[in-house]
Parts: C-alpha cells; structure tokens; sequence
C-alpha cells in the first residue's frame, strides 16, 4: 500500500506566513503608499464624510483656537494700580474686560459681584490663550474655520490642480514629441527650439504677470502650469521616440501597411509610455509645491479655497501668537511631496532605470 | 567652441525677446486699461485723449516697438503705488536680492558637497542614510514653509535671531537656511549619483592601483569629474531657486526683489510686476547661458552635439 503525504497548510497567521507576507510587502514603497493614500487619495474623494466641520464657514466665538493638545495659557496679574478717568469705582467688570476681551477672571476672590470695584492687591487671572477643544483636533484659524477640514478639503485642490495640470501637459508633450521624433526634419527641429525657449524662460514670473492681469482662478493656475510642464514631456516622448523609431518592429509594421497615425499610436506610444509615468510621478510633488508657492503669494488659488499654501500664508502675520495656523497645511505639503518623490524614486526603479536621479 | 557660444548666445537673445512679447502681450489682454486708470464716468473723448496720452492708439507692432525701445533707455514707467519710476525701486532691491541668493548658494554648496561626497563613498552607511534623508526632505518641504518653522523655532521660542527684516548679521541666518535647504538637497543627490558613476569607471580604478592614496583618488579623480554633471541641471534648480527667494523673501519681509513683486501682485501694481518680472527673466537666461557656456568649456563632448 503506498503512502500518502498528508500535507498541511500553514495557517495565514503563522510566524513564517507572517514573515514571509512581510518580506513581500517590504518590495513596495509602503509607507510612501499610505502616507499618500491617507493625505491625499481618500481625504480628496472623501472629504464631505470625513472633514467634521465645513472649510468656508467660521465661528468667530472660537477663532485662533489651539490644536487640542495645547493647553490653556494663562497668567496671574496683581493689580497695582488704578487709573481712573471718571469719579466712579473701577469694576471688577472693567477690569477683566481690559484685560483681554472679558477673558480674565479674579482668582481670589472668583465668583465675585462683577460690580464690586477693583481693589489693590486683587489678583486676576489672564487667560492668554485658551486652550485646545476636542472638537476642531487642529485648532482653528483666525475667522474660526477648522484647520483639520480644511486641510482636507485642501487636497482635493491639490489633487485637482496637479493631476489635471499634468494629464493636459503631458498629453500635449507626449503627442509633439512623438511626432517631432517620429517624422524629424524641420519639424523635429522646430520643436526642440521651442522646447529651449520654454525651458529658459522663468514661467513661473510670467504666472505672476499673468495672474496680475487675469486675476487668480483655477484656469489661470492650471494654464500657467502646463505652459512650465508641456516641454519636459516632449523632451523626454522625443528622445525615447527616436529610440523606438529606428527598431525592426516598426519597419516591419510600414512593410505591413501601418499608417504613421496607427505606428506612433500602436507601437510608439506604449513603448514611451513608462517613462512618461515615471516623469509624472516624480513632477507630482514638484508640482504641488508650485501650486502651493503661487497660492502663497497670492497668485495661485483664489481665498477663500483651502489651498494648502494659502492657509500657510493666513498663518503668516499670525505666527509669533497662533504657529498651528501654517504649521499644519505646511506639514500636509511635506509629507505628501514625500511621499510622492519615494514613490517616483521607486517607479523610475521599476519601470525605467535608464533615468538619472535629479 | 566659439561657434557653440555664438549659437548659444543667439537662443538666449531669441528667448529674451519672447519673454518681452509675452510680457507685451499679456499686459494687452487685460483689457482696456483706460478701464482701471479712469473713473467709470469718462467720456468717450477724455478714453481719446488718455489713449493718446500712453501711445495705445497707434498699432499694436509700433507700441511694441516702443515698449523695447523704452527698455533699452531704462525707462520701464512708474510705479502705481509708490509713484516713482519703477526702475529707482528696483536698483534700491536688487542688491539685497543678490546677497541673499549668492550667501544661500554659499553655504548649501558648503554643507551639499562634503555630504554628497561622503554618501557615496561610504554608500549605505549611516552617513548616506542621513544624507538621503536630508535630501528627500529638502526637496519636500516648501522653502516659504520651512522659513516659517525656523522663524517660528528661533525667533519667537529661543529669541535668537530677529523675526524678519533686514538688519545686523543675525537676520541674515533664517532665510539663508530656508533658502538654502533646496539647494543642499538637489546639489547633494546630483553630486551623489555622479560620484556613484564616476567611482564604477576604469580611470579610477587605474588611479587606484597606481596606489593613490584614497582621499587623493576621491577628491583629486573623482570629485573633479563628478563636478561637472550637477551644471547640467543648474538650469531646472535655478527655475526653483527663483521661486524660493520670491516667497523666503515674503515670508522674512527681506527687502528685495521677490518681497517687491509679492507686494506688487496684492495691489496689482502691474508696471513694477513687469519690470521685476523682466529683470528676473533677464538675469535667469544670462545665468542659463554662462552655465551652458561654462559646461561646454568643462565637458567638450558637449560642444559638438
């Protein structure tokens, strides 16, 4: 009779399952992958469930409140002296309103006859800031909009802007490149000059000029970024297209009767293609923190959008009493510009490892 | 090589007049500009003579040729807000401009290049961990941003150094730094990587068993070749350079250039955006070209491509 093998499965959450899932994983970029899934992919398509408070509308009754890990700020002040300009006593009222808006309490003596008037030696408690509220988790800014929803609405923006910018300059470079590569000649020739101009021309300023001119919106910011892409892509669809075009399948598929439409559609465009993604995935943080320089100066997104570089401007005049105001859309740009340059890094490892690290 | 300058030279000029026709062309589509410089109850005849006034009844090819030859004079009009000629605004800027980009280039190519050695050399060690790190986070983090988590640190917490404005030495330490984290971390990657291919090629192994002694190898050898291939990308991190010294100069109140074209974008002054806008241009496209010229005298291969 012959023996049987009975062979068993380890369980999923065995110790060499587990270690072995774990070496798996340790291939992909995963901390790169949730950082921007957590920051950008589910905040953007997610916000109206996620965000716990609307990103236009402020309490002013809570404006400047700290994150909620911060807590209250206050200080205990002796009166020393009164001065009075009126023969009436000075309030207990008074005092705590001159104080800081009604904020400062008498210690004590608390719960006191707000009418009772002040007297020399009573000490008062000034509350210099108060403290955070469980309710708005980063704190708020200075009309009482929650800093939190707005960063999440904010990538949306970020995600719009970017993604949109680089699909219309990719696909106009990628097609002029294609083609210039493909036929050469003048039309090659003329390309690549454009391409020089384009790139030793700031035209990040002529967004300035522009934005001057126009005023700030979504189209000009959009406009002003695929006029600074386009010509990277063709650049990059060119080179690779030249490569492409000298190579036995493509003479065959002439011999065969292809079209020039149908070749550099069917034949130059897949085999441009990784290096194209690769290009865009690393422009993606570049790009955002364009968008978030140009939003910071005012000729990005117009207020009162949550662009991430617009909220770290609100913070600006505010940064010696109110630091959470700029900190935290800051910190969303770093770590989402992070995470899409390891990203990149890794792609361009994958997909196309001719490329040169910048 | 002169032929290489020649040509070079006759794109920088060919991109300095389509910065001036973009320029031009963008301050003609916003209108009419009697618009915004006459009350909404002007006649049709005072439109006229206000027309005729700034030259905008002629075609538009001969105020072109108006608006360059009033360049060329230096005349590039008058501030909106200021109401002096924009040119006298900026020449009080510019210098404080160039001071702070050159002190920022200055002490990152110090602290970028060291680094960048060292990470290659002793690749995957503990130096080339930290280096790569510092690299991926100045390249991540928004110059204007990180200029206000230093301000923020230093100034207002530790009350080191003033908060902004331009002063004694210590207000020049902040927006150096900020400025300057960008550029440490694109010089230290390029200036890696190439080290990491020189170091792979045969003259350094050659130089090696010659018996060199190392640090003659890297410095003398490999240093001086891997030099060459961060000029290739100078002109993609100036374009950034440029963006990052308009907003660290906003964020610190620095009197320069970029400070002077942020104010001039909130009230639209559209005079002394322009002018800003032009000398900016300029002086980024003479960089450019020096730079291209420069890498074609190092690297001769590049001169008869």
């Amino acid at each position: 009779m012959a023996e049987s093998l009975v062979l068993r499965e380890r369980p999923w959450y065995s110790l060499p399952k587990l270690k072995q899932y774990f070496s798996e994983i340790r291939r992909y970029p995963v901390i790169p992958i949730t950082v921007i899934l957590l920051l950008l992919v589910v905040p953007a398509i997610g916000a109206n469930w996620i965000a716990p408070h609307d990103p236009y509308d402020g309490d002013l009754n809570t404006r400047l409140l700290p994150p909620v890990w911060v807590g209250e700020d206050t200080n205990i002040r002796t009166v020393v002296d009164r001065i009075t300009d009126r023969n009436n006593q000075f309030t207990l009222g008074e005092a705590t309103r001159q104080i800081q808006g009604g904020k400062a309490t008498l210690v004590s003596t608390a719960g006191e006859d707000p009418e009772r008037a002040v007297a020399l030696g009573d000490q008062l408690l000034e509350v210099k800031q108060e403290g955070g509220q469980g309710k708005h988790l980063l704190g708020t800014d200075k009309v009482g909009r929650d800093i939190l929803s707005r960063i999440i609405y904010g990538s949306r923006i970020s995600v719009i802007v970017a993604g949109i910018a680089i699909f219309i300059s990719g696909a106009i470079g990628a097609s002029l490149g294609i083609v210039a590569g493909y036929f050469g000649g003048w039309v090659d020739s003329l390309l690549m000059r454009l391409v020089d101009i384009s790139l030793s021309i700031p035209i990040i300023l002529m967004a300035l000029v522009l934005v001057t001119a126009l005023g700030a919106s979504y189209q000009t910011i959009v406009i002003v970024l695929v006029i600074f892409l386009w010509a990277q892509y063709a650049r990059q669809a060119r080179g690779e297209t030249l490569t492409v075009r000298v190579q036995d399948f493509i003479a065959r598929s002439k011999v065969a009767g292809a079209s020039d439409v149908r070749i550099m559609l069917k034949h130059v465009f897949p085999n441009v293609f990784n290096s194209l993604v690769v290009l865009a995935t690393l422009q993606v943080g570049f790009v955002i923190i364009l968008e978030a320089s140009l939003s910071f100066l005012g000729a990005g997104i117009p207020r009162p959008n949550p662009a991430w570089g617009l909220m770290v401007s609100d913070g600006r005049e505010l940064i010696i009493s109110s630091w959470w105001v700029s900190l935290f859309p800051g910190l969303a740009i770093l770590l989402v510009v992070m995470g899409m340059n390891l990203m990149g890094d890794w792609l361009r490892d994958k997909l196309d490892p001719k490329q040169r690290q910048i | 090589m002169q032929r290489y300058i020649l040509i070079r030279g006759i794109w920088a000029i060919v991109a300095l007049w389509a910065v001036s026709v973009l320029v031009f062309g963008l301050a003609r589509i916003t209108g009419d500009p009697t618009n915004t410089l006459l009350s909404f109850e002007a006649t049709d005849e005072q439109r006229e003579i206000m027309k005729a006034y700034w030259g905008l009844d002629k075609p538009l090819p001969e105020q072109y040729a108006v608006f360059v030859g009033n360049i060329f004079r230096g005349d590039l009009g008058d501030s909106f807000k200021w109401r002096q000629p924009v040119t006298d605004l900026v020449s009080d800027r510019f210098p404080n401009t160039i001071i702070l980009a050159a002190l920022a280039i200055a002490v990152a190519s110090v602290i970028a290049i060291p680094m960048g050695v060292l990470s290659a050399v002793r690749r995957d060690s503990i130096f080339d961990t930290v280096g790569k790190s510092i690299a991926l986070v100045g390249q991540s983090a928004p110059p204007f941003w990180v200029g206000l988590v230093l301000m923020w640190i230093f100034a207002v917490q530790l009350d080191l150094v003033p908060t902004s404005g331009k002063g004694g030495v210590t207000s020049y330490i902040l927006p150096t730094l900020a400025l300057g984290l960008f550029w440490v971390a694109a010089l230290m990657r390029l200036i890696r990587s190439a080290m990491l291919d020189v170091l792979d090629s045969e003259y350094v192994k050659l130089a090696r068993i010659k018996g060199l002694a190392e640090w003659r190898v890297i410095w003398k050898h490999v240093l001086r070749n891997a030099a060459v291939a961060p000029l290739t990308y100078f002109g993609i991190i100036l374009g950034s350079l440029l963006v990052g010294s308009v907003t660290v100069e906003t964020v610190f109140a620095w009197p320069g250039l970029g400070y002077l074209v942020f104010e001039a974008v909130i009230i639209r002054d559209y005079p002394l955006v322009q002018a800003v806008v032009l000398i900016f241009s300029v002086l980024f496209i003479v960089v450019n070209l020096i730079v291209d010229i420069l890498y074609a005298y190092l690297d001769p291969r590049i001169r008869y491509q």
